[in-house]
């Protein structure tokens, strides 16, 4: 619900990476967006349309790469993607809090000219 | 865009009515990022003298809520420097966050000063009333906003007066999806379930929960009237959050308080003892 504002935060730093380098116009923005980040890709979508008229970044392709959950096993430390949203082990059925990935939020590259 | 939950375009908020404007004095970006371009089938790095017509490639890397992150470490950092424990308290509306925090400040009885920061879209009437349970207390009225971030918590942090402070709280808005991905610079997340809400909540928000250093289940005194699955709901969240500890109590009767207050007298304690070396 907050992915208006995710939006404004990734166009800020591009901006500024952007200016860096002189770049005049951003043709293309990839994130990558974990699948218990709280943001929902589609939200995300629409928000960068909105965002970005009238920027140097507006036109631009977006891209969204998911990131599934990984685990980690308490218990018999093996790493697993789980499946749901119980994360359970399967080799040794222990529930897992032990996230290694899925809560990204990034801004991952940029294509300016 | 999304009215339901308020959340909109600017980050303008309010600190006990004093709209705060531009960036906090307390947050900048740190070191610059290497960029790497890639075109033409090579890779450089560069100093930009020259012109370039074609396209290139930024390779970034960047969390978009870093910035957020460094100021809620700091933020954290603060906090233990002034033995102040902090609890960042996250649910839907009308959970009963308030409610459990006025329970608290009365158990505490002065014994230790109760900070309270509370964010809210509208309205200072739930620091009114923390203030009127003998708490310190700043609003944060985050106008269209639908959670808290570190820098909202930098800035109600300096009005309170941290001397008699021991344990603060912070009442994030009411909202289980939003708040979930700030740090706020917390030592404990306490996700509160109300029995009105449904079993199913955990699974419904399995960000927030997995999140929680703790998940309390408030309201207990009215579970039988609304039918609630009291074995149904603790196995979602035992399911969901297995690394979270369960309380139920009810923050009107004070009933299984007990349990929740011994958990945050022992956090309170840790806080005392010194730290680093042995």
């Amino acid at each position: 619900m907050h992915e208006l504002g995710i939006v404004e935060d990734a166009l800020e730093i591009a901006f500024e990476h952007a200016r860096r380098v002189d770049a005049e116009r951003i043709h293309r923005v990839t994130m990558r967006i974990g699948a218990i980040s709280g943001v929902a890709p589609d939200a995300l979508r629409f928000a960068f349309d909105v965002a970005t008229r009238e920027t140097m970044a507006e036109g631009s392709a977006f891209e969204v790469e998911l990131v599934p959950v990984r685990c980690r096993c308490v218990e018999c430390e093996s790493e697993f993607a789980p499946d749901g949203l119980f994360y359970e082990c399967p080799a040794c059925r222990t529930l897992s809090a032990d996230i290694l990935a899925g809560r990204e939020i990034e801004l991952t590259s940029l294509e300016v000219s | 865009m999304c009215q339901e939950c308020g959340c909109g375009k600017a980050a303008e908020y309010a600190v006990d009515g004093v709209p705060q404007k531009g960036g906090s004095r307390l947050v900048r970006l740190d070191a610059p990022i290497p960029i790497t371009h890639t075109h033409d089938g090579h890779e450089h790095t560069h100093e930009h003298d020259h012109e370039h017509p074609h396209t290139h490639a930024l390779d970034l890397q960047v969390g978009v809520l870093d910035k957020n992150a460094r100021l809620a470490e700091r933020n954290r950092g603060y906090f233990h420097g002034k033995d102040v424990l902090a609890v960042n308290v996250l649910s839907s509306p009308g959970s009963g966050k308030t409610a459990l925090i006025e329970r608290m400040i009365a158990e505490l009885d002065g014994k230790r000063g109760v900070g309270v920061i509370v964010g809210d879209l509208e309205t200072d009437n739930d620091a009114q009333r923390l203030r009127r349970a003998g708490a310190q207390a700043v609003q944060v009225t985050t106008g269209t906003v639908c959670h808290l971030d570190a820098e909202m918590v930098a800035r109600a942090a300096e009005k309170l007066d941290f001397a008699d402070v021991g344990l603060l709280l912070i009442e994030n808005v009411g909202n289980l999806v939003c708040p979930a991905a700030y740090d706020l610079g917390e030592d404990l997340r306490a996700v509160l379930l109300s029995v009105t809400e449904g079993e199913d909540k955990p699974l419904k928000y399995p960000t927030i929960f997995k999140s929680a250093h703790v998940v309390i289940v408030n309201k207990i005194d009215i579970a039988e009237a609304v039918g609630f699955q009291r074995e149904l709901a603790l196995d979602n969240i035992r399911r969901v959050a297995p690394q979270a500890a369960i309380f139920e109590l009810s923050a009107r009767t004070g009933e299984g308080i007990d349990a929740w207050w011994e958990y945050l007298e022992r956090c309170l304690r840790s806080m005392d003892e010194p730290h680093g070396a042995p």
